[in-house]
């Protein structure tokens, strides 16, 4: 066993060593595994950015109420009769001005981004004291909070990285109406962020809402605990209303956009044969190469499993540094870049890509799938190549 | 099997079919070897020499008849078991060295040595003595590319000899080097016979190498045509 395991690493430090002999073939190889891991983890870091954003915006605290039937805040439509009776129920938690509620807006505006100097729609929602008390994490990075009752907004640290125009203190025009942004907030990160808050009564007068609001937003007494307010919704026929945690909400929402991981890995997946065809055609000619060493070798003794590991740990090895280079490139290019894509409410959601440990993994997973499937066939040719036909070849 | 014989061919053909064609490079071939003996085999180009070589090297084998070692039938062995037994029994010499480019003269030398369960120290013991023995020890740790094409067939010979062989197989072993150095090759050759008891076979196109050897064969269309014994 000693002398096979000899007999192993002696056959693959010598096609490691005669590596500069297939210089550019070699290359090749390490450079088509390279792109393909990068694009995979391109993908799979904008999906995983994205999904982050999504679902970080999410609590088990707190219940999102909508119109029966609407999949997005932008569809739903509830009474102030509705929000009252929401109020009402049981289930919701209270400080000591009452039920933690929150009856929010939520309309679309527009604004410039910075990347292409494009419009593109972006969420203003108009909420209360308690409304923003509800977020996690949420916080002011700068400036202050909005003013009840005035044409004042704070804008999401998102909003402000992509879109032009809404630094502190600039006046911003949506249709007739002018705005001043007094504060930049902070969520962690997450989908609020796209966000510009602005007082609820103000934004209902300004877009025409009259009384009505779009979502309720209410924390829970029991983290996930809906069924209080469930009961309350069956037994009271003027509350069409679904419930959802905001978790789950969220997820649904972030689940559309699954298809990029799934896209990701289809055209990866379609990349990586076209690697592991210039990978398979770099391991033939690494064997033509050393067809007369493979067979002098075995002519001294060194069995055809030798010959098979050596081939393929080349290829491995070739393979892998291809992944590490373009899991390095993905991370340089691609950790951390913000941007911004159509969420499920026709907004605008920023967020950053994120190459994670785990995506390393899947890349690394990647680049060895090709290294190996690229190394088996050379490597069966070399081991079960004739001796006599192996000199022949090499001569 | 007499004690002496060390190799025996008793009766072995080969043939190719090559398209519709059957080559037959021998047919009913005998032959004995006898331990100690350095026989030459010599014939024209496509006699069937380096053919013969690779049979008694277990690297080809015979379409028909039997291969002994040492009283054991060799030519019905398993590719492994085959493998195995050429790691124990055989040193190979060739004509352009074959040495490992990658891979120091020491390295190269120990190659056979990996295929034994001997410790590093030993292996190292037993290169230095092989390297000794043809001259190179202050070669070990140059490069083939850093040496003469006589040097390179010396760590070739090295490499023949480290494991401790009892049949030398050398094809064409002088092929590639000036008369003066193949004159150096075929006299360590000779002494490695007579003063180590090695049993060497060596194809070669040259006469004058032949003539280092105890025993000339003529092998042509597949027939020893004439043996001819060197005084």
């Amino acid at each position: 066993m000693g002398s096979l395991f000899s007999q192993i690493v002696t056959v693959t430090a010598m096609n490691i060593r005669s590596l500069p002999r297939r210089l550019w073939m070699s290359l090749a190889m390490v450079l088509a595994s390279a792109v393909v891991v990068a694009v995979l983890l391109a993908f799979l870091a904008m999906a995983k950015g994205f999904e982050a954003t999504m679902e970080g915006a999410g609590s088990d605290r707190v219940a999102i109420l909508m119109r029966e039937g609407a999949a997005a805040e932008l569809n739903s439509v509830l009474t102030r009769e509705q929000v009252n009776l929401v109020a009402e129920s049981a289930g919701i938690a209270r400080d000591a001005q009452g039920p933690l509620i929150s009856p929010e807006l939520y309309v679309i505006v527009d604004g410039i981004k910075k990347a292409s100097g494009t419009e593109a729609n972006i969420p203003l929602r108009g909420l209360n004291a308690k409304g923003m008390a509800m977020r996690e994490n949420m916080h002011l990075l700068e400036g202050r909070m909005f003013t009840p009752g005035t044409n004042e907004m704070i804008v999401g640290a998102g909003v402000l990285r992509e879109f032009d125009g809404f630094e502190i203190g600039k006046e911003v025009r949506f249709g007739k109406n002018v705005w001043t942004v007094v504060g930049i907030f902070s969520t962690g990160g997450n989908v609020f962020e796209s966000e510009l808050w602005a007082d609820a009564a103000m934004v209902q007068a300004h877009y025409n809402r009259g009384s009505s609001y779009q979502t309720i937003r209410v924390q829970l007494q029991t983290p996930g605990d809906l069924a209080p307010l469930r009961e309350t919704i069956e037994r009271e026929p003027r509350l069409n209303l679904d419930i959802q945690t905001e978790r789950d909400y969220f997820a649904n929402q972030g689940e559309q956009l699954r298809y990029m991981a799934i896209f990701g890995r289809v055209i990866s997946f379609v990349m990586a044969l076209g690697a592991l065809a210039g990978a398979l055609n770099t391991m033939y000619t690494s064997v033509a190469d050393r067809a007369k060493e493979i067979a002098t070798l075995r002519a001294l003794g060194f069995g055809n499993f030798s010959a098979f590991c050596g081939t393929v740990a080349e290829a491995l090895v070739l393979a892998a540094a291809g992944g590490l280079l373009g899991s390095l490139a993905a991370f340089l290019f691609f950790d951390g870049l913000s941007t911004s894509t159509l969420g499920g409410s026709f907004t605008q959601v920023v967020f950053s890509f994120e190459v994670s440990p785990d995506l390393f993994m899947q890349g690394a997973a990647l680049a060895l799938f090709i290294g190996f499937v690229s190394g088996f066939f050379p490597a069966w040719r070399a081991a079960r190549v004739p001796v006599v036909v192996a000199f022949r070849n090499g001569a | 099997m007499p004690q002496d014989v060390l190799f025996q061919l008793k009766g072995v053909s080969k043939c190719f079919v090559k398209g519709k064609e059957k080559i037959t490079i021998f047919e009913d071939l005998d032959l004995t070897i006898n331990r100690g003996d350095f026989i030459a085999i010599m014939g024209p180009s496509g006699s069937g020499k380096t053919t013969l070589l690779n049979m008694l090297g277990g690297v080809d084998q015979p379409s028909a008849g039997e291969i002994w070692f040492d009283g054991a039938r060799v030519d019905n062995l398993s590719e492994g078991a085959l493998t195995r037994w050429r790691a124990r029994n055989i040193g190979f010499i060739f004509q352009f060295y074959n040495l490992m480019p990658m891979l120091n003269a020491a390295r190269n030398v120990e190659l056979p040595l990996l295929l034994t369960k001997l410790s590093r120290a030993q292996r190292k013991k037993h290169v230095e003595t092989a390297l000794a023995l043809v001259g190179l020890s202050d070669r070990a740790k140059h490069m083939p590319g850093e040496m003469s094409g006589g040097q390179q067939q010396r760590v070739a010979i090295a490499r023949a000899i480290v494991s401790d062989p009892q049949l030398l197989l050398c094809d064409e072993p002088t092929g590639d080097l000036d008369r003066t150095t193949a004159d150096e090759v075929l006299e360590m050759l000779q002494l490695l016979n007579r003063e180590h008891g090695k049993t060497i076979v060596m194809v070669t196109h040259d006469p004058a190498a032949a003539k280092y050897a105890k025993q000339t064969l003529h092998l042509d269309k597949g027939k020893f045509v004439q043996r001819e014994l060197v005084a």
